[in-house]
């Protein structure tokens, strides 16, 4: 038996098992439940490994489970997009692992950390399991395995964070729920649950109304999912309080995840040229998405707290990335791609340092930050090149993306759209400058920092392998264009 | 008038959906909340079940005397299978809710959201 044959299917299973099996181990030795957990994850970035370097050689891989033939079972399809993704969340999550063990040690009790673990493994389960899926109803129960495990990991954080994830359960369930009728309204026309079986049968009901019902629930369930900008009230408070380690998962592998699928449902299961010309959805949502990047931007400038800024950071590359899907042309798209990738690794590493200095100064307050570089030189050198990136400086990875970004919405003449993306670089230009000032020159230490020195090694490497990660995705954004993302992009571009 | 009495089963869905949409945005106690919640999404169940309905078939079980099969006289089993998955998925979203609930109870001694967000703003 071959198993890079069936390494689809695994890179689900391992996960929930292992989830499963840390509960028991945990009340049995709870020393052991930390190796497990770490197995796993291990485990699913070599099968990540494994599917990108088998699809870049054999192209699309469709694995059916059980033998069923699809339409009729579940199938399982990995093309370029799918292995990108799933090589970008099983490679964060694995690096939030390493990082999350001595953070944890000061934000949750010892007895609950076998918990915390599976619990961690359910949410990188659903995650994957999104990814892989090729059936729409499958997605929407991976969805939801994610969001409860998310739910669960924001809920054990400091003390508001409670009622910010009950705020997110609320949102959360209306987003499934508008997905789940999304997916009702397409197998009341077409009869079928099978992305790619549907995307075929679709075409010839394009006028029908049940098909415009069914992808405006879709679209608007999963905005609701990556907080895009009007339905995005419960991130800030969600990813703020949530512990250190679950900030960063959740920030740079969820919202990742659902742009996947904001790209499936635009240009999978519906052709590309229903969005752009049977309904004016791109059009909509370019205006949507700039709306988006301007108001992030700017909620952004006014918080004091550091992780509540990079939330609102986080909504403003939300809408980088769906404005780049839905220019509607090559560029915008690559760049939209690329631009997974990027935000995933700075938002994974400003999180993770704004956690490392959180470890010892017990805050997350700019004011605080006043010297910090003779304290943790090694973290702040990492942070100031991710600032670089995040502003979009050359060479770094950040820069890249938005080029492409910015050329793709000139091609398409949106020039609001080009100032919203100009702004935005100019508000993070404005946030960073102004915390390294803090960071690097300011004279005077601020009252709290006695006891502040840089962080231990197992949460210093996580964040020095991203920073200088970021350098090199920008070194090479080239070659993972050329190789992977340029597959990507949909027919009639 | 036929689209209203034809249909009821699916003005009954949307009339169900929107007193759950309402009670999830609308009502300050939290309990009340998720029970707008469980309605919203059994309203869904109820829509896929009925897309499942056709007159005078029954159940989707093959009798072996019988030799043609007609698939007008069977509902569609497909929707009710997609339906135990998703009532799985409520389930286990409203124990998440209530486990949330509980938590919440135990830090601030009430279900009001505006008292909780009262004694949040006297903490700060």
């Amino acid at each position: 038996m071959n198993l890079s044959e069936h390494s689809s299917i695994l890179i689900v299973v391992v996960p929930l098992i292992a989830s499963f099996l840390n509960v028991f181990i945990g009340l049995w030795r709870r020393s052991l439940c930390y190796p497990l957990f770490l197995l796993a994850l291990v485990i699913c970035g070599f099968l990540s490994i494994d599917l990108i370097q088998n699809i870049i050689n054999n192209g699309t891989i469709r694995y059916k489970l059980g033998g069923w033939m699809p339409p009729w079972g579940i199938e399982y399809v990995v093309d370029h997009l799918n292995a990108y993704v799933i090589l970008i969340v099983s490679f964060i999550s694995l690096l939030v692992a390493i990082y999350s063990k001595r953070s944890l040690e000061k934000e949750l009790e010892e007895s609950k950390l076998p918990y915390f673990y599976s619990t961690y493994l359910l949410l990188v389960t659903g995650l994957l399991g999104i990814t892989v899926t090729g059936d729409i109803f499958n997605l929407f129960v991976f969805l939801e395995i994610a969001s409860l495990a998310g739910y669960a990991l924001i809920a054990i954080g400091e003390n508001r964070s409670v009622l910010a994830s009950f705020n997110y359960i609320i949102m959360g369930t209306i987003g499934a729920c508008f997905y789940l009728l999304g997916v009702g309204y397409i197998y009341i026309i077409t009869g079928s649950l099978n992305m790619l079986d549907i995307a075929q049968l679709l075409p010839k009901l394009y006028e029908s109304k049940v098909t415009l019902a069914a992808f405006a629930f879709l679209v608007v369930g999963v905005a609701i999912k990556i907080a895009l900008f009007p339905l995005h009230r419960w991130l800030p408070d969600a990813y703020t309080y949530a512990p250190s380690a679950v900030s960063v998962l959740a920030s740079a592998t969820m919202t990742k995840v659902g742009i996947y699928v904001l790209i499936r449902i635009s240009f999978t299961i519906f052709e590309p040229n229903f969005s752009k010309d049977i309904i004016p959805a791109g059009t909509i949502l370019v205006w949507w998405s700039t709306i988006a990047i301007i108001f992030g931007s700017i909620l952004a400038l006014g918080q004091i707290d550091f992780k509540r800024t990079l939330s609102y950071i986080l909504i403003a590359e939300v809408g980088y990335m769906v404005l780049g899907v839905n220019l509607g042309n090559k560029e915008g798209f690559i760049g939209a791609v690329l631009h997974i990738l990027n935000d995933a690794l700075m938002i994974a590493c400003l999180f993770m340092v704004t956690g490392g200095i959180y470890y010892y100064l017990k805050s997350r307050n700019i004011e605080d930050f006043v010297g910090l570089n003779k304290k943790m030189p090694l973290s702040m050198a990492s942070f100031s090149i991710v600032a670089l990136s995040m502003i979009g400086i050359p060479p770094t990875a950040g820069f890249f993306s938005k080029w492409y970004l910015i050329i793709g919405a000139i091609k398409a003449e949106q020039w609001i759209a080009v100032i919203a993306l100009l702004f935005s670089s100019l508000v993070n230009a404005i946030i960073f400058f102004r915390i390294l000032e803090k960071i690097y020159f300011k004279k005077g230490n601020s009252t709290k920092d006695i006891n502040v020195k840089e962080v231990p090694v197992s949460m210093l490497i996580p964040i020095l392998i991203l920073a200088t990660s970021v350098i090199l995705v920008g070194l090479f954004s080239g070659k993972i264009i050329s190789s992977i993302i340029q597959f990507t992009v949909p027919g009639g571009f | 008038m036929e689209i209203i009495i034809g249909k009821y089963n699916y003005w009954i869905y949307i009339a169900l959906m929107m007193i759950g949409f309402y009670a999830m945005i609308a009502k300050r106690n939290l309990v009340k909340k998720i029970v707008g919640m469980n309605i919203f999404q059994t309203a869904i169940i109820l829509y896929f079940i009925s897309t499942a309905y056709k007159k005078n078939a029954t159940i989707p079980i093959l009798i072996k005397s019988q030799e043609v099969i007609d698939v007008t006289q069977y509902v569609n089993p497909l929707p009710h299978v997609l339906m135990l998955t998703a009532i799985v998925v409520m389930v286990s979203t409203f124990g998440v809710a209530l486990a949330v609930i509980v938590m919440l109870y135990k830090k601030y001694k009430t279900l009001e959201e505006d008292e909780i967000i009262e004694i949040l703003r006297e903490k700060k």
